[in-house]
């Protein structure tokens, strides 16, 4: 089954859209560019050893030794000044990284589910904190710390464009930051294996400009819109007493648990099934009805809704703006 | 005429190959139950009195008994549908029944388990009809018969996802059930 993902940047290491990603890039250039002149000088070496006339010499003659002996050294001496630039540049870089910058950072909590990302924009007053799904909006030009934590396995938080990777442990609080330079929608991938639907637990990064990064917090801190037409009503019963709600919660309505991926504002996001479908009424009316067609052993069970019920659910959920 | 060398390597390699085979079985994971075991709720009788001729019951026979899988998912469900938040974390027991003993109130079978869960009990137990699938259901009934080691051994975890003050379940004794006369707990303190 070819499934078709949503538009995003395409994902690659080399093409940093961040100024960690470009520092990180910026060694892995030097890094490829010196091993490779290295390489191109070993081998023509070789070749031109390969291929000189011989002539006959005494390997006792003090002269050819000397010179022998000379070659020798101011190679291996050249390696090792090689080596010292790159660990020293690589203890430079892995200290630059692994510094937050000095600007306020935007702090974001980053847990990681088997199979689903949940980010969590945490404020002083309850009623502001948001949780969301896979879908990670950031302020352009601001770095963004992520506290990290695991509930089952472990994973790892990559987006090639934008950081490298770093574990989210079961039990042990860790941390990281990225920034981005430029708008645009980065994908990341869980980077470490986590079981069945590691291949299928995406994220995606949304940079905005920063006066539209607050209007998305603003509009995200909202409860729930109310359905407008009947369909879209009875969808909303639909939600709350098939089994819908015992997972998922939607803020503005009596469904609050915690077990799946918050759905307040789901019509607004590019993607379902961690950033493995784009977000449309097929795709979501095939998801509903059997998620483990998607993806085999993800946790939301098969749901036997007739066929009014799941309009009735998408017209909803599709409204939830 | 003894047996050589080879033949006895082969005879080991066999039996080897052969407890090998039977231990795939433990870990199969079925993510899509087939009708019969997903329909399970009508079959669920739960008193020999009944109008009409006497029928013979048949014992609905539980569809993930010899499944370690099954029965971590139902320790996942455990947590997460809050059953720990009255029957203890570990099925100790607080403000509902205790699950890891020898005691109960509504049977142990896998099918009275099963429909205690799907239509809930008097006194505080809640329905999980059309909440939960039959599948996550039998899945629970697998992880509450675990907590008083109801499984074979080598179908029972030999760690625990958490830290525990009991000993994990390949180490717990069975606990013989019988059944309770007891009322169930009312709201008295």
């Amino acid at each position: 089954m070819i499934l078709q993902a949503p538009r995003y940047t395409q994902q690659s290491m080399v093409d940093p859209a961040g100024p960690k990603a470009a520092m990180v890039d910026h060694f892995w250039h030097f890094l490829i560019i010196t091993a490779s002149i290295v390489t191109a000088v070993v081998f023509i070496t070789l070749l031109i050893a390969l291929f000189k006339r011989r002539r006959p010499v005494e390997p006792q003659e003090p002269a050819v030794h000397r010179s022998l002996t000379r070659w020798v050294s101011a190679s291996a001496a050249m390696t090792l000044v090689i080596i010292v630039v790159f660990l020293v540049l690589d203890f430079r870089l892995g200290r630059a990284i692994a510094t937050v910058p000095a600007q306020t950072p935007l702090r974001v909590n980053v847990i990681g589910h088997q199979w689903w990302w949940e980010f969590q924009y945490p404020d002083t007053v309850p009623s502001n904190w948001i949780s969301t799904a896979n879908e990670l909006h950031i302020p352009v030009g601001r770095p963004v710390l992520l506290n990290m934590s695991s509930p089952d396995v472990i994973h790892s938080f990559w987006v090639p464009n934008l950081s490298g990777k770093k574990d989210l442990i079961p039990g042990h609080a860790t941390e990281t930051w990225i920034e981005a330079d430029s708008a645009g929608v980065y994908r990341g991938q869980c980077a470490e294996f986590c079981g069945l639907q590691h291949a299928k637990m995406a994220l995606l990064v949304i940079a905005d400009p920063p006066a539209k990064f607050n209007q998305w917090l603003t509009a995200s801190r909202a409860p729930a819109d109310e359905p407008g037409d009947s369909t879209a009503k009875a969808g909303k019963q639909v939600f709350l007493t098939a089994g819908c709600s015992v997972c998922h919660a939607i803020a503005g309505t009596n469904a609050g648990a915690t077990v799946g991926p918050n759905l307040t504002h789901f019509g607004s996001r590019l993607s379902i099934a961690a950033a493995s479908l784009p977000n449309n009424r097929g795709n979501l009316g095939g998801w509903v009805l059997d998620p483990q067609r998607i993806k085999p052993g993800a946790m939301m069970p098969p749901n036997g809704l007739e066929p009014d019920q799941l309009n009735a659910i998408i017209a909803y959920l599709e409204g939830l703006k | 005429m003894r047996p050589g060398i080879a033949t006895r390597a082969l005879t080991v390699m066999l039996a080897v190959a052969t407890l090998a085979t039977a231990g795939c079985k433990r870990e199969e994971r079925r993510f899509r139950e087939v009708p019969p075991a997903a329909d399970a709720t009508t079959n669920v009788v739960m008193s020999t009195l009944q109008p009409g001729p006497s029928v013979v019951s048949v014992a609905t026979e539980h569809p993930y008994d010899k499944d370690a899988f099954a029965i971590a998912q139902g320790q996942r469900l455990y947590v997460q549908m809050n059953c720990a938040g009255c029957h203890g974390l570990a099925g100790g027991g607080s403000i509902g029944p205790p699950l890891m003993d020898a005691k109960w109130i509504y049977g142990s079978d896998p099918a009275n388990i099963f429909s205690t869960i799907v239509e809930g009990r008097p006194n505080g137990m809640p329905s999980w009809k059309g909440k939960l699938s039959n599948d996550q259901v039998w899945q629970l009934v697998a992880y509450i018969r675990d907590m008083s080691a109801q499984h074979r051994k080598d179908v029972r975890t030999s760690r625990t996802d958490d830290m525990a003050a009991i000993p994990d379940d390949q180490n717990r004794n069975r606990q013989t059930p019988r059944p309770s006369t007891n009322a169930p707990s009312s709201t008295k303190p």
